[in-house]
């Protein structure tokens, strides 16, 4: 089978979303940002709640994120997204907002915003990409840069004495009561996509469902910034990133796991 | 016409509500009315004053360095605003607790026991009325039904029934407050 | 129903928020403005109107959660005092950046830093020269009595939704604290949501319908697209200056003095000129409304009629910097203010006019002509 073969509709496994625009994607080649904006899109496409749905981008890699996704989008200052999905959810109630955001953006910056929307318990779907780095400024240390981790501001390694250790967000949050449903997912292959797929639905219907705060990590990996061929990065990622980030459901329905 | 007055006594003391009521009052005969306090912690258990305007125009500063009234009750606040009062202007003030009574002889002074007849009237509450009544006695410039109508406005329903008790007060201010003999001799 | 009541500033400002059928406010507590969070919440105005209110985690919270409510075409706004607005100011520059209608109000303390909770107008310089970063201005409007407080959200969003801007409300611990007299407005309905998306759907994002997708951003990585948008910017401002300029002149007719002041500062100086008048000193009062447009030409042409001018604020001298660029040296300008959480009482005023204008002002003016000839 030759590459026109491959993209005959009739064999297509995968394609890109209809709500994905036709903008080439800035993201590196073999970084996992275009999967997980193609696999939020599907979950929108195929809810059919497009006319209802806002999106909220944040500073970092994804901060062109409205350029590829094809639905109304507000871009957010670094760190503040959630602090601008809650004002949206509170304003329309009945619309579906979500944020996509990084792990500098996330974890470190915008850490009280996190924290605070995820205790109000607000109606809202936060997709957290984390690569353990800042791709976007050049590869320096993110607070979930794990130990010993090279990086542009931590060129000998993260060292935990000085550095602290790599904050674990998605566990700290799924410790507040208004949090509804936290899950860690991946989307390196096939496999993990389609359950990283499963997991965001899982989130917007929760927000049908006015559940309350649903928070859906993804490892990532960044090719760029560790310094690695895409291959290498996924292989280094599942070596190094899923024992200190262990995939799974951490809180379903309101209970932790 | 324009009264401006200056209240100040200790936090506690009723002298922000006292302002208001004499704010309210105003309002209630159509006048235009300021309230300006000091605030911040000084509120919180020190001194509190507050500059309450009534006029019939509208009100330019309201915040002031001199004024037609000064009411005072405590020492501090003697000390503060006894030369604020403009000459030929009054002076009214609780001599419970003033070691420092007034000396000057270019302005109207009165006394009222304020205190002394709220202990009596078993209330400490309604000082601030015994005082409103004294002053509005030396200038009755709100009518007595406009300050139970302000009373009426500046309490929240659930306390309308101790309007009564504030007017018994007013009346009993009225009746109290006598002119002070400024004695200027150093030695006696 | 229109309704007269006795009301503190920042309660009349909060009321006034209802009334004008604001969609949401976000806030944090800091003296001396919390009286507007806390009348709200006592209010429960999610049942008089449907308002949102919503004590956010910090200030810089609030100020994004408006900005997510403004881009989706709701009326939002915040309120904070001087340190409270410096944590703001990155969210009011992506306001201005990203083009969306809120309503910020500072009821300003003294500074810097922590400084005092008392009353200050030395937030002049931060509201009106930007504040926050890059190439933006904000439309500053002046209240100078718990009416104008009231009565000023409304008008600060009408000029917001116009111009699709943020506007800020620079009032003061003095006029926020203070009690007055206020004519409450009737209630406006707010817009129900059909509405919002029918006004405001071409730029906000509401949810995609059968429309391109609409965008809220201020980057623009194309550095001739930032210029397009920072000029787009600056034609705004421009025409606010044309069209939504607002002062007040008080005894300016025959007068040879004039006190420039805003705020509180106006109220104090009117006091100052009524005592001035008395002495038979022919002294007006020019008070900017707002501060940015700023009355230029209206003092270049007082600059004609008058011998002095002395600007009055509660700083060190911040809007005497506009007052000078606009008088273009016609005559003297001195400043007179005091700071740290002091008011100036109206006779401190009379005195500084009197001895910085009509006596040594005039004077040193002609000296320096003069050492500058020889």
């Amino acid at each position: 089978m030759d590459v026109l073969d491959i993209i005959k509709p009739e064999n297509r496994v995968f394609c890109k979303s209809k709500l994905m625009t036709d903008t080439a994607l800035s993201y590196c080649p073999g970084c996992g940002h275009g999967t997980a904006h193609n696999l939020a899109m599907e979950v929108i496409d195929e809810m059919g709640i497009v006319e209802d749905t806002i999106g909220v981008a944040p500073v970092g890699c994804s901060v062109l994120a409205y350029d590829f996704m094809n639905i109304d989008m507000t871009q957010a200052a670094h760190g503040r997204a959630p602090a601008v999905a809650t004002a949206i959810a509170r304003t329309w109630p009945d619309k579906y907002v979500f944020t996509y955001q990084g792990d500098g953006d996330l974890a470190a910056i915008g850490s009280a915003e996190t924290l605070h929307t995820c205790n109000r318990g607000e109606n809202i779907v936060i997709i957290f990409v984390n690569n353990g780095i800042y791709g976007m400024t050049g590869g320096q240390m993110a607070p979930t840069t794990i130990p010993g981790m090279r990086t542009s501001t931590s060129p000998y390694g993260r060292e935990i004495e000085t550095m602290g250790s790599p904050l674990k967000m998605t566990e700290l949050i799924a410790n507040l009561p208004g949090v509804y449903y936290v899950t860690r997912q991946a989307v390196h292959t096939h496999k993990h996509a389609r359950k990283a797929k499963k997991a965001i639905k899982k989130a917007f219907e929760n927000t049908r469902l006015k559940k309350g705060l649903s928070f859906v990590e993804i490892v990532s990996n960044c090719n760029s910034g560790w310094k690695m061929n895409p291959i290498e990065s996924n292989e280094w990622m599942v070596e190094n990133m899923f024992p200190y980030f262990p995939l799974g459901d951490i809180k379903v329905n309101g209970k932790l796991k | 016409m324009t009264e401006e007055i200056i209240i100040a006594g200790f936090g506690g003391q009723g002298v922000l509500s006292m302002g208001k009521i004499l704010a309210y009052s105003g309002i209630m005969q159509d006048q235009e009315v300021s309230w300006m306090p000091s605030y911040g912690p000084e509120m919180r258990g020190g001194t509190a004053n507050v500059t309450v305007i009534l006029s019939n125009d509208r009100i330019s500063s309201p915040y002031l360095k001199v004024f037609d009234t000064a009411i005072i009750l405590n020492q501090q606040s003697m000390d503060k605003f006894e030369h604020s009062v403009k000459p030929g202007g009054y002076l009214i003030y609780d001599p419970n607790g003033i070691i420092q009574h007034p000396t000057r002889t270019d302005i109207h002074v009165f006394s009222i026991e304020g205190s002394k007849i709220a202990a009596e009237m078993g209330n400490k509450k309604i000082f601030n009325m015994v005082i409103l009544g004294g002053f509005l006695k030396v200038k009755p410039i709100v009518k007595l039904d406009n300050v139970i109508d302000g009373l009426k406005k500046s309490l929240s329903e659930r306390y309308h029934h101790l309007i009564p008790k504030n007017e018994e007060a007013l009346h009993k201010g009225i009746k109290s407050i006598i002119p002070f003999k400024i004695n200027n001799k150093v030695f006696s | 129903m229109s309704e007269l009541k006795l009301m503190k500033g920042n309660e009349a400002l909060a009321e006034g928020a209802i009334r004008a059928g604001v969609d949401a406010y976000f806030g944090y507590p800091i003296t001396p403005q919390s009286e507007v969070i806390e009348y709200l919440m006592r209010e429960r105005p999610e049942e008089r109107t449907g308002m949102v209110v919503l004590q956010a985690e910090s200030e810089i919270a609030a100020i994004n959660m408006v900005y997510g409510a403004a881009s989706t075409g709701k009326r939002a706004m915040t309120s904070s005092s001087s340190p409270g607005i410096s944590l703001k100011l990155e969210g009011i520059s992506y306001l201005a950046g990203a083009e969306l209608p809120a309503v910020i109000v500072n009821v300003v303390r003294g500074g810097p830093g922590l400084g005092t909770i008392q009353p200050s107008q030395a937030d002049y310089f931060q509201s009106v020269k930007g504040g926050g970063h890059g190439d933006y201005k904000l439309y500053v409007l002046a209240p100078a009595s718990v009416q104008e407080m009231s009565d000023f959200v409304e008008d600060a969003f009408d000029i917001a939704f116009k111009y699709r801007a943020p506007v800020l409300i620079l009032s003061d611990g003095l006029i926020g604290q203070m009690m007055e007299k206020v004519v409450l407005k009737d209630q406006q309905e707010r817009r129900t949501d059909k509405e919002v998306i029918e006004s405001c759907g071409d730029w906000a994002t509401t949810g995609r319908t059968n429309r391109e997708r609409n965008i809220i951003t201020s980057l623009d990585l194309q550095s001739e697209k930032m210029e397009a948008r920072v000029h787009r910017l600056m034609k705004k401002y421009e025409q606010m200056e044309k069209e939504d300029l607002r002062y007040e002149k008080i005894n300016c007719d025959d007068a040879e003095y004039l006190i420039v002041a805003y705020g509180s500062s106006a109220r104090i100086a009117q006091k100052a000129i009524e005592l001035a008048r008395e002495k038979g000193i022919k002294a007006g009062l020019l008070r900017p409304i707002t501060l940015f447009p700023f009355p230029k030409q209206e003092l270049f042409d007082l600059a004609d009629q008058v011998k002095g001018i002395l600007s009055v604020e509660l700083s060190t001298g911040q809007m005497v910097e506009d007052v000078r660029l606009s008088v273009e040296h016609k005559v003297p300008v001195e400043h007179f203010g005091r700071t740290g959480g002091i008011i100036h009482t109206p006779e401190e005023i009379l005195e500084a006019l009197e001895q910085k204008i009509i006596n040594n002002g005039r004077i040193r003016h002609h000296k320096t002509r003069e050492s500058s000839i020889l």
